[in-house]
């Protein structure tokens, strides 16, 4: 699997969606992405690509675009 | 009057993080404009946010002898409008946005990006004199059932908080739970009887602004329910440096040992207060505290009564428990226990049915030094962040929705389990859904799981205990 695979798969478990659905997502678009529901994203990311995310990083995963770039820091490449 | 704004007329009484900033004297003048109004003793249902109109609002009504309902803004508007149906309320204060969806009822004033709406029932239920405010027992499943507080309740509660948190006008608490929620709502009513700031703010902690909100006017302090602290806990709180902060409190549910030690030892580090407490809707809001001295050696315990309370513990034959580290029924006595609850119009005139005196619904043991300790409960609900959701509640619900399905809820906070037996369909995704959006919770809150039949006795009772093994 890709690391955009990977990705989206990630948003596509957590929240229950389907894939086509992940692409303009935005933090509270959907019930499932509330603060409970972040809380478990970042947490299954970390998993996923095995990193530790710094706390202006979560907080600054606004979207789906967003947390690409965020990513990005982590050396995690699409 | 509650609150006495003219005691503090130039200082700040609310920051919100829509850039307002009103001092005491300017929410005195706003609380009596709108009261203009009213011209009776009457219900109102307030919509709450954690804003400048939400709380010239309630303020208002409160110190004007008018009984607000505080409901979340967000209530699902089904059972917003049972609500409605049932208690009759005179007038409605909600956000501006909001009133396009009462087409039925006059918007007769606006301030604050909030309006006042005269409904138009021909009948009025009367209300009890020392009757002052109405809240939820269940928020989120939209139960008629709600708690009736008086003045005096108000008020002992007031008292004792502002006494035992030390608090004083140099206070600036940044809101984290709604004003709707017993606890939130505490928060705003003690901070504003000593004259403090309040910072308002509906963001989470969550997103970015929150923070930026948080150091820009220098936040003092917070409330969070055991969920809040699992989140600070993953934004690595710890390491946050946040100076102007001086006390964390913590209630609506039993923090984790683990975390209590790691907030309890952060805490003294820093030389920050982390006051561990609890309370209930039925006894206004706070019953104990963890006095911040002891948060580290009586870490899991939710300390000693509040300045004028008392608990005792009660055993199965009713005898009161006298000897350590022996569970029983935990009662609370004092001014705060509210006068009881209502479920229809008719029960806003009843008087105090509960005569200060409180059976929690929860059980609990105490030390040789007398710190009390929650170990289980004697009720069918789960708190789930923070809130308390009533599991009959839900049942009765999901029952009401989908016809051939028999179902049970039980579980454990902040994760409930729903199991439905239904012959003809496959019901687990329509029936997460409609919970979710009830509610008003997260999905994930809900782990729904259809079984062949849900298990019995004899006489038609639920085995509970029979469906922990489907548990994952």
């Amino acid at each position: 699997m890709t690391n955009l695979e990977k990705y989206i798969n990630t948003f596509v478990e957590t929240f229950k969606i389907e894939a086509s659905e992940t692409e303009d997502l935005e933090y509270q678009a959907i019930p499932a992405w509330d603060s409970v529901g972040h809380m478990t994203l970042i947490a299954a990311l970390e998993e996923t690509f095995d990193i530790m995310m710094d706390t202006e990083d979560i907080i600054n995963f606004s979207s789906f675009e967003k947390g690409k770039e965020i990513m990005a820091k982590y050396d995690v490449e699409f | 009057m509650m609150w006495n704004f003219k005691q503090y007329t130039d200082s700040v009484a609310v920051i919100s993080d829509q850039g307002e900033c009103i001092t005491y004297q300017q929410l005195d003048i706003a609380t009596e404009r709108l009261i203009e109004n009213i011209n009776e003793r009457c219900l109102v249902f307030s919509l709450c946010t954690n804003s400048v109109g939400a709380v010239v609002g309630y303020t208002g009504f409160v110190n004007h002898n008018i009984v607000p309902l505080l409901l979340d803004s967000h209530l699902d508007f089904e059972l917003l409008q049972y609500l409605i149906d049932i208690y009759k309320p005179s007038y409605l204060w909600m956000p501006e946005s909001m009133t396009e969806r009462f087409s039925g009822f006059d918007s007769i004033y606006s301030d604050f990006n909030y309006t006042l709406m005269k409904t138009n029932f021909d009948h009025k239920y009367p209300l009890f004199d020392e009757l002052a405010l109405l809240l939820t027992t269940s928020g989120s499943t939209g139960s008629p059932k709600l708690v009736r507080q008086s003045y005096k309740n108000i008020e002992a509660n007031i008292k004792s908080i502002v006494e035992y948190l030390e608090l004083d006008q140099t206070e600036r608490p940044i809101t984290t739970l709604p004003m709707n929620y017993t606890y939130g709502l505490s928060i705003v009513n003690s901070h504003l009887y000593v004259g403090a700031t309040l910072l308002l703010t509906d963001k989470t902690l969550m997103e970015k602004r929150f923070w930026s909100f948080f150091k820009e006017r220098e936040a003092t302090s917070f409330g969070g329910v055991p969920y809040t602290y699992e989140m600070l806990d993953k934004l690595r709180f710890l390491r946050m440096g946040l100076v102007s902060l001086r006390t964390m409190t913590q209630a609506g549910g039993k923090l984790s040992p683990e975390l209590h030690k790691k907030f309890a030892e952060y805490a003294k580090e820093t030389g920050k207060h982390f006051i561990v407490m609890y309370g209930q809707t039925e006894a206004t809001a706070r019953m104990s505290y963890l006095p911040y001295e002891k948060s580290l050696e009586k870490c899991g315990s939710m300390g000693i009564a509040i300045p004028g309370g008392k608990f005792t513990l009660i055993d199965v034959d009713g005898k009161v428990i006298t000897e350590p580290e022996v569970t029983g029924k935990l009662v609370y006595e004092g001014p705060n226990v509210t006068l009881g609850y209502a479920e229809r119009g008719d029960d806003l005139i009843k008087g105090d049915e509960c005569f200060g005196k409180l059976i929690t619904g929860d059980i609990a043991k105490i030390d040789e030094e007398g710190y009390y300790y929650i170990v289980g409960r004697t009720k069918r609900f789960l708190k789930i962040f923070g809130n308390r959701v009533n599991l009959d509640e839900i049942e009765r619900m999901i029952k009401a929705q989908f016809n051939n399905l028999d179902c049970a809820s039980t579980g454990m906070d902040d994760k409930m389990y729903i199991f439905i037996s239904c012959v003809d369909e496959f019901l687990e995704t329509p029936v997460k859904k409609f919970l979710s959006d009830k509610t008003g919770l997260n999905p994930a809150t809900f782990i729904v799981k259809q079984i062949e039949k849900i298990p019995k006795n004899e006489s038609g009772k639920t085995l509970y205990l029979k469906l922990e093994r489907y548990y994952e």
